[in-house]
């Protein structure tokens, strides 16, 4: 990628390196981060808030866990698939995060091919992460629907602390609305690429500015976020 | 290190953002209702938060009747005590305070200030208003929902705020607070995310961080912070309410109530606590910053002197915004925790008193052999720093942990933090007010009616706040709805509740005379010219006042700092920011 199509700078920034570059970019005027657009450096903001967001919820999680004085559910049997005549252990979750992580794969080769100018590839690619977020949801739901008929409440579960079911679903709900997000934006995105909007500089509905390439870019860096954030719930719901 | 007063002989660069296109307007709807100008959108959070901050003032004077006169109007039995109390904590610090320095002054001043057209995405900054809008009137819906407003205070700690049977959680209340809550949070974000976009990335040619007016300054670290902390605030709503709606245990324990064992258990209202403190205490400072920013404008602007220490005041405010996410448990002394983090937190709190301090100093060393001018926003920022020095000094007595356990829930708190982030940024907001709506309207407003308001406010809030020290001292507790025959009371501490609540009446009163004249003077308002203050900063150098949409023709260029007052040598006693090299200079002129 070319930082002067992409960040309108006009000439090349002539900048030290290191230390005093980060220096001289925090005292310099105009932009303190040279070479990032508006867009970018609004979504890595949201992204650091978001952080926090996710960080309080698995904070409180954490301490309700910690602090139960009633057992909490062992998660490698609630967790548990049957197949065959035998528990599988983890075994959804285990589709479920591969399914993910393929997605940030496959919306990191979209964003390549935006900057290549390549209308289909991109569309096409980002309809494909757009299919594996909703795969991973659509798994979610079974998920539920699985802990649900088994009895978990988010105000109680047959096999200990209440809280198991109350965190179980206000996070991974959350998380699971966060990708939902994901999937509709990217669908949009994908059609405003397939289109053409950023080759014609067709201007948004709402916003009636021009849209660039980079919108697939900044799109992706949100994927990867809530690809990231899985990671950790997953971390400290299924493996702890 | 770069001079950031002088860009003589300095190169500017080129721009290296093209100038941006800006949303044309075509309608009356778009101009004025769903605008996208910040200037509007500025006016639009300002006039709401104002006027749903005038809610919060009756209720005020509500409470102060009960307490002055205990049982003398009907009405105001003791839940609705508690609603009033609670309703009018939740609106000033948030829907008020919040609002209005953020989304007030942040949307009018930080575009002008730095001289950019507008925010950086216009459209997600007039969503945040609708949002904001929406969250006041689910807020005011609750005065009208069956069982009326919650009650719980505005902590709005669990477990009360969640059993049906307590004038906190009871009815629609509670939930319509909490969703309230969290519309604001996301409304926020939307705007929050523009302003620290558009001092990052916005400014104009020339205009480097440590150029930038200390306002800018302070509504920046504020919105910083305030996308860090309003999280934790989100979380506990979202938990509150699935707790209050769908039963779940997050902050419930096991709790018999009316003689029943409800279905809660094992949950922690401690971690209601640390949650909502962890947003409650830089709360204050979201509210303060962006205060300390405004009254360093002010006093260097109508001292004609420039800011002492201007490199120091923005360090202060980072620090200062730093430090404050580290402080939150001093909240939470009587909660009964460890009392190592005690410790730990008394100390992080006390340290805040140093950058504190600093910019205390450097304010009184700016108006030393100062050309002051004791214009309305002068002595209001006057106003501002005696009341936050006293204000900030009661703080001290509550950061220790042996002095705050007995002082603890006693009218002492009320006063120490009605002083030091309640009437404090209300002066500052007044002050801010008085100086730029000039730029807002073209008028000047009323001098006489701003006298008069200036006069009651200032010497009535001390006259409501100063005795209530005093009656905290002798162990008078807060939230009560009335006293009662306790022995500890003497008859004068009720004496002084009733001179109290007069007063209050009479501030309140006062602020009556305010909005006229802001509505008065749009009309009938003298001519106020471009720069009346003869100021600096870029928000006083746009071709037209009121600045048109898109702010500039072309877009300015800036030379030096904020607070070139009184250059010796200069032909003005003020050099506007975007005046090139040392052409104000007289003896260049002549040479």
């Amino acid at each position: 990628m070319s930082a002067e199509t992409h960040s309108h700078v006009r000439e090349p920034l002539h900048r030290p390196a290191g230390l005093a570059g980060f220096a001289a970019d925090w005292a310099s005027d105009q932009r303190t981060f040279k070479n990032v657009s508006w867009g970018k450096a609004m979504m890595w903001i949201f992204l650091l808030s978001d952080t926090f967001v996710f960080g309080c919820f698995l904070i409180a999680y954490m301490s309700a866990r910690m602090s139960t004085a009633v057992p909490w559910p062992n998660p490698s049997e609630v967790f548990a698939l049957h197949i065959g005549g035998s528990d599988v252990p983890l075994i959804l979750i285990a589709i479920m995060t591969f399914v993910l992580i393929t997605s940030s794969g496959t919306m990191a080769m979209a964003v390549n091919f935006g900057y290549r100018r390549d209308r289909k590839k991109t569309a096409l690619l980002m309809v494909l992460t757009a299919l594996f977020g909703a795969t991973f949801v659509g798994m979610q739901a079974f998920e539920w629907t699985k802990l649900i008929t088994e009895g978990v409440r988010p105000w109680g579960n047959p096999w200990g602390a209440a809280q198991f079911g109350s965190t179980f679903f206000m996070i991974t709900g959350f998380h699971g609305t966060h990708v939902t997000i994901g999937v509709i934006f990217l669908l949009i995105i994908a059609r405003k690429v397939w289109r053409g909007d950023f080759d014609t500089e067709r201007r948004g509905f709402f916003t009636s500015r021009r849209g660039q390439y980079e919108i697939v870019e900044i799109t992706g860096l949100y994927w990867h976020f809530v690809d990231l954030v899985w990671v950790f719930i997953f971390a400290f719901f299924y493996l702890w | 290190m770069v001079d950031i007063r002088h860009g003589t002989g300095e190169q500017i660069g080129p721009a290296e953002v093209e100038d941006v296109e800006l949303y044309h307007p075509h309608s009356w709807w778009t101009r004025y209702v769903f605008s996208q100008d910040a200037k509007i959108i500025a006016v639009q959070y300002a006039s709401t938060a104002i006027a749903i901050g005038m809610v919060a003032l009756v209720l005020s004077w509500l409470m102060r009747l009960q307490l002055g006169f205990p049982g003398a109007f009907a009405f105001i039995d003791a839940e609705r005590y508690y609603q009033f109390i609670t309703m009018h904590g939740m609106i000033m610090v948030i829907y008020l305070l919040t609002a209005l320095f953020l989304g007030g002054f942040g949307n009018y001043l930080i575009p002008l200030m730095l001289g950019a057209r507008d925010m950086v995405f216009p459209y997600a900054n007039m969503l945040s208003y609708w949002l904001y809008l929406l969250a006041v009137l689910v807020l005011v819906a609750s005065f009208f929902a069956p069982g009326g407003p919650t009650g719980a205070g505005w902590t709005l700690y669990p477990p009360q705020a969640v059993l049906s049977g307590t004038p906190g959680g009871k009815d629609w209340g509670i939930i319509l607070m909490l969703s309230s809550l969290i519309l604001f949070v996301i409304g926020f974000t939307m705007g929050g995310l523009n302003y620290v976009v558009t001092v990052l990335q916005g400014r104009t040619r020339g205009m480097t961080l440590m150029r930038m007016p200390l306002t800018v300054w302070g509504i920046f670290t504020a919105t910083v912070m305030a996308l860090l902390a309003f999280p934790a605030l989100f979380v506990a709503c979202v938990m509150m309410l699935f707790d209050r709606v769908l039963g779940t245990s997050f902050f419930m324990p096991a709790i018999v109530e009316m003689g029943e064992q409800l279905q809660h258990g094992g949950g922690s209202p401690i971690l209601f606590q640390h949650l909502f403190w962890f947003f409650g205490h830089p709360e204050v400072y979201i509210v303060a910053l962006p205060a300390f920013g405004i009254v360093s404008d002010l006093i260097s602007t109508h001292a004609r002197k420039n800011i002492f220490g201007y490199r120091m005041m923005v360090w202060a405010i980072v620090i200062i915004g730093a430090l404050s996410f580290i402080v939150w448990a001093h909240h939470m002394y009587v909660s009964g925790m460890n009392p190592y983090f005690g410790f730990f937190f008394a100390t992080t709190t006390l340290i805040i008193a140093v950058p504190t301090a600093i910019k205390v100093y450097n304010w009184v060393l700016t108006l030393w052999r100062g050309d002051i001018h004791l214009t309305l926003p002068m002595l209001f920022a006057l106003a501002f720093i005696v009341t936050f020095v006293n204000g900030g000094l009661t703080g001290l007595f509550l950061g220790n942990v042996v002095v705050d356990v007995p002082l603890s829930d006693t009218m002492f708190v009320v006063a120490h933090f009605h002083m030091v982030m309640g009437v404090a940024p209300i002066l500052v907001i007044f002050g801010a007010i008085y100086h730029w709506y000039p730029k807002v309207t073209g008028r000047m407003l009323n001098e006489a009616m701003g006298q008069l308001h200036f006069w009651v406010t200032f010497v009535g809030a001390y006259l409501i706040f100063f005795p209530m020290h005093y009656l905290g001292l002798i162990g008078m507790p807060r939230r009560y709805y009335e006293m009662g025959e306790a022995a500890f009371v003497p008859a004068s501490a009720h004496t002084l509740n009733e001179f109290i609540t007069i007063m209050a009446l009479i501030v309140g009163a006062a602020q009556v005379v305010f909005l006229f004249n802001l509505i008065w003077s749009i009309r009938h308002g003298r001519e106020a010219g471009g720069n009346p203050w003869r100021a600096t900063t870029l928000e006083w150098q746009t071709p037209e006042t009121p600045p048109r949409h898109g702010n500039w023709k072309e877009l300015p260029v800036v030379y030096r700092w904020a607070y070139d007052y009184s250059v010796p040598g200069a032909a003005e006693d003020f050099i506007p920011q975007n005046q090139p090299g040392s052409a104000g200079l007289a003896s260049e002129e002549a040479s």
